[in-house]
């Protein structure tokens, strides 16, 4: 199971690192070259985003790229399809990102059998609070997959012991108000309430939103189990191409 | 929160966790409001003094005879401060503003009339407000982004997607998840998570709790029909709600575009191009793909042109409480155009969708029969586009020499 594989590397890292890519952008092939250079690069785990046309969590780096990927005409189809060719190729956990609409209109039951042919190990729908989950939850609990839970720092004690009732595998912590890809002040009030993560579960903690360089990385070594790094590999591949991947996420550890 | 806001499957709160305890709070100070009479005496005064409340209903007398079939009825919803029933849930927002102590407030708006609303309110009651619109809207609604910035507001111009009112929705919610401690995000439709539905809705009832009193009152019966149009559905709601368990049928009237076979309308509830979904917060009928992607809507009303529609409405749908009908962009110029001159009424291009369908079906039914239309808002505001689209030789000579004027 994914907490216990987190567990394990974590008796040799000092933190792991999780990457998120949007499927499809700037196309599949990028995506496929994208993620060996990371799995390459030492990359413990990934978010697969399937785009989705409203993506209201995110900001403009990650909105812009669901955004391309669709004018390309990715479809949930295809994304399905190269999930599959990346779990046979590579081999670290893969798990879906996206907005609870695309597992619905594809049908919950389906989509998560789909992820149990191709090996996709979870997902995470920031969309939808375990209150409106319940089909989700069950169906992937059928299909032996782990639905990844959210704490944000407006979420209560008590709230973050009901989340993680329902999370598998880890929590994801959202490090501060706002969308994706703005910068995020690493200071003692984050350690604070990392702190109070940890008390309200004992799955690691995976910590994302404004995470961009080894200084972020080196801060939460100690505080969470896990970096999450997003939209910066995003602004990466937009300015400076797929080639310039992997040189960064070595340089993060 | 307890309640979810279900209205038979439809509805819900699909919120990412950062704004769930925002919205636990809102659903607790929405409900105290709810079940507090003062807050409704507080909010019908505001009405009654800020804006036009009660406003009045208009015999169409011209139009009636014209048609010669059923005795219309006109709803003055345009004689709201700032033209449109969009204050009546702006004010009733403004109030729960104030409850909840917060400093600013963030609008996204289609036509503009609900961004002009929240700044106007914004305005009286000291907020800070932003206004998030699509830049296709920016372009047809200029006239109402130059009074938001008169207003105070900031108007953000949204270039993201498809840059119209969802594209403006989801850019208040990305302030909102920044922003919450100190803003509300005033929703303008009974659309969103919950509570907005029912709170918008609650809000607007204040339109149909008039309307059943002043038929009764001229007329001593019910109307047989009502004529809404939807887009988000909150004017539909606002009037129908105080006539649900009357013998009346209610009609709710979407934006037909050019025509719902060709792909290039914003009817949720009566073509075959929307289905179930979850998006923007809550589950109803989308105009969406198989994959769930939204799709591109049209409507020549800005106001009507939106992918989703009120759960509520959705629920009535299904039971079939309600009818819905579409109407084509070129049928409400024509009804538009007929009212002008029949009755001197100018509603908003939105609203003639209601006066559109009402004509279709006036002239087969009986002289005894009552139809009220909600005219929802004025639409001197839409002198851009209605003159565009009658092509008005004269106003197009107007705008050319306006701008050598400004070119000298």
């Amino acid at each position: 199971m994914l907490e216990a594989y987190l567990k394990n590397r974590l008796k040799e890292k000092e933190i792991l690192l999780m990457t998120h890519i949007v499927l499809g952008y700037p196309t599949f092939d990028d995506s496929f070259n994208i993620i060996e250079s990371m799995v390459n690069a030492g990359v413990d785990l990934m978010e697969l985003q399937i785009p989705f046309s409203e993506p209201i969590a995110d900001g403009p780096v990650i909105l812009h790229a669901n955004q391309k990927s669709l004018s390309r005409e990715t479809t949930v189809q295809k994304c399905m399809d190269f999930a599959q060719k990346v779990t046979g190729a590579f081999d670290i956990p893969f798990l879906f990102m996206s907005y609870y609409n695309i597992l619905f209109k594809y049908g919950v039951g389906r989509f998560t059998e789909a992820m149990a042919q191709s090996d996709i190990k979870g997902a995470i729908v920031p969309d939808l609070p375990p209150e409106e989950g319940r089909d989700y939850l069950d169906a992937m609990e059928k299909h032996n997959l782990v639905p990844i839970f959210i704490f944000s720092p407006t979420t209560p004690d008590d709230r973050m012991k009901y989340l993680a009732s329902f999370g598998k595998g880890f929590i994801y912590c959202v490090a501060r108000k706002g969308v994706t890809g703005v910068n995020t002040d690493f200071s003692n009030q984050l350690k604070k309430y990392l702190a109070r993560c940890r008390k309200a579960t004992d799955l690691p903690l995976a910590l994302g939103f404004g995470v961009k360089e080894k200084k972020d990385v080196d801060f939460l070594k100690g505080e969470a189990d896990i970096a999450v790094v997003g939209s910066q590999t995003i602004r990466l591949v937009d300015e400076e191409g797929v080639g310039a991947v992997g040189e960064f996420i070595k340089s993060l550890r | 929160m307890k309640d979810r806001g279900y209205y038979e499957g439809f509805g819900g709160a699909y919120l990412p966790e950062i704004l769930i305890a925002t919205f636990d709070e809102l659903a607790e100070i929405f409900q105290k409001a709810k079940d507090d009479p003062v807050f409704w005496q507080e909010y019908v005064d505001i009405m009654s003094t800020y804006s036009c409340r009660p406003t009045p209903i208009t015999f169409a007398e011209n139009l009636t005879r014209h048609f010669g079939g059923a005795r219309i009825y006109v709803k003055r919803e345009d004689l709201n401060h700032t033209g449109a029933h969009k204050a009546n849930n702006v004010m009733g927002q403004g109030l729960l503003v104030k409850r909840m102590g917060k400093s600013r407030v963030i609008a996204e708006t289609g036509a503009g009339q609900h961004g002009v609303a929240t700044a106007t309110m914004a305005a009286r009651f000291g907020f800070k407000c932003t206004i998030y619109m699509g830049e296709v809207d920016v372009r047809r609604q200029r006239p109402n982004v130059f009074w938001m910035e008169r207003l105070g507001a900031d108007v953000i111009t949204v270039r993201e997607g498809t840059r119209i009112l969802k594209d403006a929705i989801n850019e208040a919610f990305r302030d909102w998840v920044t922003n919450m401690d100190t803003t509300h995000y005033v929703l303008g439709t009974a659309c969103g998570p919950h509570p907005f539905p029912e709170m918008v809705s609650f809000l607007q009832s204040i339109i149909g709790k008039e309307a059943r009193r002043q038929i009764l009152e001229k007329e001593n019966r019910l109307p047989a029909r009502i004529y809404a149009c939807v887009g988000g559905g909150s004017n539909a709601l606002g009037i129908f709600k105080a006539f649900l368990d009357d013998p009346v049928e209610l009609v709710g009237v979407e934006a037909g575009g050019k025509g719902l076979d060709t792909g290039k309308h914003a009817s949720r509830l009566c073509s075959q191009d929307a289905s179930i979904g979850v998006a923007q917060g809550y589950k109803t009928y989308f105009l969406q793909d198989n994959d769930g992607q939204m799709k591109e809507t049209h409507s020549v009303a800005a106001g009507l042109d939106y992918v989703g529609v009120s759960p509520i409405l959705a629920q009535f749908a299904e039971s079939g409480r309600i009818r819905f009908q579409a109407a084509t962009d070129r049928e409400v110029i024509d009804a538009l155009s007929l009212t002008i001159r029949k009755e001197g009424l100018i509603p908003a291009l939105e609203s003639a969708h209601a006066f559109a369908q009402a004509f279709k079906e006036a002239p087969a039914m009986s002289k005894e029969d009552i139809i009220l239309i909600n005219q929802s808002g004025r639409g001197d505001k839409d002198i851009f586009t209605v003159a565009d689209a009658f092509a008005d030789p004269k106003w197009q000579e107007f705008i050319k020499e306006k701008a050598e004027e400004y070119h000298a």
